[in-house]
C-alpha cells in the first residue's frame, strides 16, 4: 500500500526484524529525501531519511531544538503544553543558552578525561561479570551487566549514590516509555528533579570531586540549572549505553561469523563499536528540529515553525553513504554515522559511551566463550515502545 | 595545508582527537580543540581531511 508522496505519514515504529529499521523508512528514503509527516500532536511537518539531508539539517543554525517550538514525532506527551521547561536541560536549548552549558561540561568529557576512567570501568565490568558468573547460567544480560555498568559509571562521574539506583532507574524508564501518560511523565520528572535538587544542595554544603560538585564550583550556574543538567546527564548516561551493550551483544550472537571475527581479532573492537552504533542506531525516533524561518531544502520549503524529524536510523542505512548498509560488518569504516547525532548537539557523552562499549563487549566475550541466547530469538522482547531502542531483557546462557 | 580551528564554534565532541590524535587535542578547561600541528606533514593529511569532515560543528577548515 503505497501512499501518494504528498500524503502526510506518521513515523513508523513497528519492525519486521529486530535489527532493521521499519521497512517503510527504507522505501521512503528511496522515493525522496523529504516527505510530509504527521506528528504526534497533529502538526504536519517533515520526515528526512537520507544521510546527507539529515546531516545538513542537524548542522543548520536556522533549525531550533527549543521545547517551545518543538512537536513530538510520536504521541502527545512531549509537546509544549504537557512538559514545562526545565532550566539546565540544554538538549532543548539553542545558542547562546546551549553554548553556556555545553562549554561548562565539555571539559569534563574530553577524550583524554574519558580514557583516564578506563581502569575504573574495567574494574566495574569485571565485578559485574563475577556477579553474573556467580548467579549462574542462564542470566538476564540487561539486569546483570548491560544496565549496571553505565549506571555505576555515570553515578560515579556525577557523584550520585548508586544505592539510589532503583529510584532513578524507575523514573528514567517512565520518562523514556512512549506509552507513559502525561501524568506519569510529570510525576517521574518531578521525583527525579526532587531527588537531584536535594543532592545538589548537599554538594553545595559538602562538595566532593565529582562532576556535580564541579558544576557548583564554577559559580556560573544556579541550583535549578545544575539540577536540570544532572537530570539530562543521568538519564542520557545510562539507558543509552545499556541498550547498546545488550542489543549489540544480541546482534553479535545473531551474526555468528561477525562474533567469531571479533573473538579472533580483538583489535577489531574499535571498528566493531562504530559499526554496532551505526547498524543499531538505538535513538530510533528523531532527533527533531523546527525551522525558525522558511528554509529551502531539497527542492522543498520548510516553513518557519514546521518541524522536521531527522531519522538517524534511516540515514545510517543509506546506501548512498554506506555500502551494503543492511549488513553488519565490523571491519567496515563506519565513522561518519549519525548515531550520536550531528551539529552542536552531537552527543556530549559519546567518548564515555565508546569506552564503556570498548571495554564491555570484549570483557563479556572473554569471560563466556560459550555465550548464547537462552531463549528462542522470537521470544526476545524488543523495546519498540521506548524512546531508546533495545531489548527489555536478554536471557543468555554459557 | 594549514588547519584553522574556530574555538567559538567547537563543541568539544572530540571527533578530531579520535580521528587524528597526533594533530588534535582538547583543552583541559573547556574541552575545545587544540591544534598540535597546524601544518601537518603529508603522512597525516588524509586523517586531517577526515577529521574536518566528521567535525560536527564545522569548527575546522583547511587552507
Ligand atoms: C551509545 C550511547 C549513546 C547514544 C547512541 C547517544 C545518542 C545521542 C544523540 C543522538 C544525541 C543528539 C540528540 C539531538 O541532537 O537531539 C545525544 C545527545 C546527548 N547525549 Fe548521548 N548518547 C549516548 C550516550 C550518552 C552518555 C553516556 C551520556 C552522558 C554521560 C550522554 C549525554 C548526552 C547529552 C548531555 C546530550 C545533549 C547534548 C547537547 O544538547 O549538546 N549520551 N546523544
Ligand atoms: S571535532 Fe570539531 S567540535 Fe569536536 S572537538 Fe574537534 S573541533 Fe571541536
Amino acid at each position: 500500500m503505497t501512499k501518494a508522496l504528498s500524503d502526510p505519514v506518521p513515523l513508523p515504529l513497528a519492525r519486521d526484524t529486530p535489527f532493521d529499521p521499519p521497512s517503510e523508512l527504507r522505501l521512503w528514503r528511496g522515493e525522496g529525501p523529504l516527505r510530509p509527516m504527521i506528528f504526534g500532536d497533529g502538526h504536519v511537518g517533515w520526515l528526512a531519511t537520507r544521510h546527507s539531508t539529515v546531516r545538513t539539517v542537524l548542522a543548520d543554525p536556522r533549525f531550533s531544538t527549543r521545547i517551545e517550538v518543538m512537536h513530538p514525532p510520536i504521541g502527545q506527551r512531549l509537546s509544549q503544553q504537557t512538559l514545562t521547561k526545565l532550566p539546565g536541560f540544554f538538549l532543548r536549548e539553542d545558542p547562546p543558552v546551549h553554548t553556556r552549558f555545553r562549554r561548562l561540561l565539555t571539559g569534563q568529557f574530553t577524550v583524554r578525561r574519558m580514557r583516564d576512567l578506563e581502569p575504573r570501568i574495567e574494574k566495574i565490568a569485571s565485578d559485574r561479570l563475577d556477579a553474573m558468573e556467580k548467579a549462574g547460567s542462564p542470566a538476564d544480560l540487561v539486569e546483570m551487566f548491560a544496565l549496571p555498568i553505565p549506571s555505576l559509571v555515570i553515578c560515579e562521574l556525577l557523584g550520585v549514590p548508586y544505592a539510589d539506583h532503583h529510584r532513578f532507574q524507575k523514573d528514567s524508564a517512565t520518562l523514556l516509555n512512549l506509552d507513559s501518560s502525561v501524568e506519569q511523565v510529570r510525576e517521574a520528572l518531578s521525583d527525579l528533579m526532587g531527588y537531584l535538587r536535594e543532592l545538589v544542595a548537599a554538594k553545595r554544603r559538602d562538595p566532593g570531586d565529582d562532576l556535580i560538585s564541579g558544576l557548583v564550583a564554577t559559580g556560573q550556574l544556579d541550583d535549578e540549572e545544575i539540577t536540570g543538567a544532572s537530570v539530562l546527564l543521568l538519564v542520557a548516561g545510562h539507558e543509552t549505553t545499556a541498550n547498546m551493550l545488550a542489543l549489540g551483544t544480541y546482534a553479535l550472537l545473531d551474526n555468528p561469523e561477525q562474533l567469531a571475527a571479533l573473538r579472533r581479532d580483538p583489535s577489531l573492537v574499535d571498528s566493531a563499536v562504530e559499526e554496532l552504533l551505526r547498524y543499531l542506531t538505538i535513538v530510533h525516533i528523531g532527533p527533531v528540529r523546527t525551522a525558525t524561518e522558511d528554509v529551502e531544502l531539497e527542492g522543498r520549503v520548510i516553513k518557519a515553525g514546521q518541524a522536521v524529524t531527522l531519522s538517524i536510523s534511516a540515514a545510517n542505512r543509506d546506501p548512498e553513504r554506506f555500502e551494503a548498509p543492511d549488513d553488519l560488518d565490523i571491519t567496515r569504516q563506519a565513522t561518519g554515522h549519525l548515531a550520536f547525532g550531528h551539529g552542536i548537539h552531537q552527543c556530549l557523552g559519546q567518548q564515555l559511551a565508546r569506552i564503556e562499549m570498548r571495554i564491555g563487549y570484549p570483557a563479556l566475550l572473554r569471560r563466556f566463550p560459550g555465550l548464547r541466547l537462552a531463549i528462542p530469538p522470537q521470544e526476545v522482547e524488543m523495546r519498540s515502545n521506548m524512546a531508546i531502542y533495545g531489548v527489555h531483557r536478554l536471557p543468555v546462557a554459557w | 595545508m594549514r588547519i584553522n580551528a574556530d574555538t567559538d564554534r567547537c563543541i568539544g565532541a572530540g571527533m578530531c582527537v579520535l580521528t587524528a590524535p597526533d594533530v588534535f587535542d582538547q583543552s583541559e578547561d573547556d574541552g575545545t580543540v587544540l591544534v598540535l600541528e597546524p601544518e601537518p606533514p603529508e603522512a597525516r593529511r588524509a586523517a586531517v581531511r577526515r577529521a574536518v569532515q566528521v567535525c560536527p560543528s564545522g569548527a575546522l577548515s583547511l587552507s
